[in-house]
């Protein structure tokens, strides 16, 4: 609940929010028009969270809003004012990675990394809705995540032996036939 | 991203919100879920004093069934929210596989119904199958509340019969005998692909007779376009392959579509045809698929 506003010598109103980013409820103060992937990235120095087209296409602000994953550059910060968010910086458990991160390493999913933080935020809201996806439920869950390395079948393989607690590929994995997706 | 300064308002109920509309009138917007309204702040086209947030009506999330007025969607009700809402899984089947096409799956849980009405964009996903399933919505503003067929309240690219001081609040889908509804897109991708085109139909089959239809077609004219002459030679008749063709040729004909970078005029005239015929003959044989 916005409980606290402060008007400017200009008259621009400045809001006292409260966001409740990986389990801290974290208080900032913004403007009417701040935009969430700002207020994370910027205030709250949560760089984990990248900014690619800023419209809601590329999917690398994505973060999870409530438990769903939402692109943080097209929510207004004080729309989020009370809700939970969880970013990349969440994810990890007492310093110790998730089985989708461990897997997207072993697996050599990371390319660039760019879209790794969203791509991963993406997975892991499916994985706890739906713990034993199949590929296409999988490759749906990503896709609102662009890869532009195009990295796709390491981070669908990734995804998938995560959620069967497969955290490294298997000694002949990368021997398959060119273009053969498991 | 530049994004003009506003003052922000979130009201606790309606009826605040309507006060609060009244008074602002021109220099306030209503914010739902964002995806399109922010779009627009973030490229300029639209420069508001004041930004109206709907979060608090927790009750505009809702889908229920009212005895006599039919289904009623919630304006905030998510893409998500219709995808996953079990009452028109049972009864519309079609709504949900129609939502779940949207955007990707990020824009799926932030959008709302509402707003892919109020946006008006002439390749919006729901409102051809809305329109084919006969909703009305209701608009609310401080003087009071009117309800309008949603064919009437889309009446150009980006413009609604909303007046600034009101809030589309619900959609309602009237109980009907419609037997089967469908919406096909044409996307140039699988995910976060805008429509081509788009062909909504309902139909209502009583002994292999079509007692009713109706098609609406998507991205082919500046708002969601009735094909009616299709409809006139489909009413009544017995359904055969040939009649199918018959009215996926007049629909073809009818359709006023444009050039753009997402596809020829031509070639989207030709999907029509291919669309309608399809459309149909998934409604007729699927049911509300």
């Amino acid at each position: 609940m916005i409980n606290q506003t402060i008007t400017d010598k200009d008259g621009v109103k400045r809001y006292l929010i409260t966001l409740n980013v990986n389990g801290d409820a974290r208080t900032v103060l913004v403007k009417g028009n701040a935009i969430l992937a700002n207020v994370l990235r910027d205030e709250l120095n949560l760089t984990g969270t990248k900014k690619g087209c800023e419209l809601g296409d590329c999917g690398s602000c994505t973060v999870l809003l409530e438990g769903k994953p939402v692109d943080s550059c097209m929510v207004l910060a004080i729309e989020a004012d009370g809700l939970e968010i969880t970013t990349i910086e969440g994810v990890a458990v007492n310093s110790k990675l998730d089985a989708i991160q461990e897997a997207m390493i072993n697996f050599a999913a990371v390319q660039c990394g760019y879209c790794t933080p969203g791509m991963v935020l993406s997975a892991k809201a499916l994985l706890t809705r739906n713990p034993h996806p199949t590929e296409p439920e999988v490759r749906e869950a990503i896709s609102g995540n662009l890869c532009r390395c195009t990295g796709y079948v390491h981070i669908v393989e990734a995804v998938l032996a995560a959620s069967e607690g497969r955290l490294s590929p298997g000694e002949h994995e990368y021997l398959r036939e060119e273009g053969v997706s498991i | 991203m530049y994004m003009p300064d506003f003052e922000y308002h979130a009201p606790k109920t309606l009826a605040d919100a309507c006060v609060l509309l009244d008074e602002l009138g021109e220099r306030a917007i209503v914010l739902g879920g964002g995806s399109d309204i922010l779009h627009k702040l973030k490229n300029g086209h639209l420069t508001p004093e004041h930004v109206v947030s709907l979060k608090h009506m927790t009750h505009l999330t809702e889908i229920r069934h009212e005895e006599g007025r039919g289904i009623v969607i919630g304006a905030l009700v998510t893409p998500h929210g219709v995808y996953t809402s079990k009452i028109l899984q049972e009864r519309y089947l079609s709504l949900p596989m129609a939502s779940h096409e949207m955007g990707n799956p990020q824009v799926r849980n932030r959008g709302t119904v509402g707003g892919n009405i109020c946006n008006a964009s002439p390749l919006a996903d729901l409102p051809p199958l809305l329109i084919a399933l006969n909703a009305s919505v209701k608009v609310v503003q401080y003087a009071g509340e009117r309800i309008v067929p949603l064919e009437d309240f889309i009446c150009g690219p980006g413009k609604t019969l909303i007046k600034r001081d009101e809030i589309l609040t619900e959609v309602i889908i009237p109980d009907q005998p419609a037997t089967g509804s469908t919406y096909i897109k044409f996307g140039l991708r699988k995910a976060g692909a805008l429509a081509v085109v788009g062909v909504a139909v309902a139909v209502t089959v009583k002994d292999n007779v079509l007692a009713d239809v109706r098609i609406v077609m998507g991205a082919v004219a500046p708002v969601p376009m009735r094909a009616k002459d299709a409809e006139a030679l489909l009413r009544g008749q017995t359904i055969t392959d040939v009649l199918l063709e018959q009215a996926a040729d007049s629909a073809a004909a009818e359709c006023k579509p444009i050039t753009d970078l997402r596809g020829s005029a031509e070639y989207r005239r030709e999907l029509i045809r291919v669309l309608t015929r399809r459309a149909l003959r998934k409604a007729i044989d699927e049911g509300h698929v």
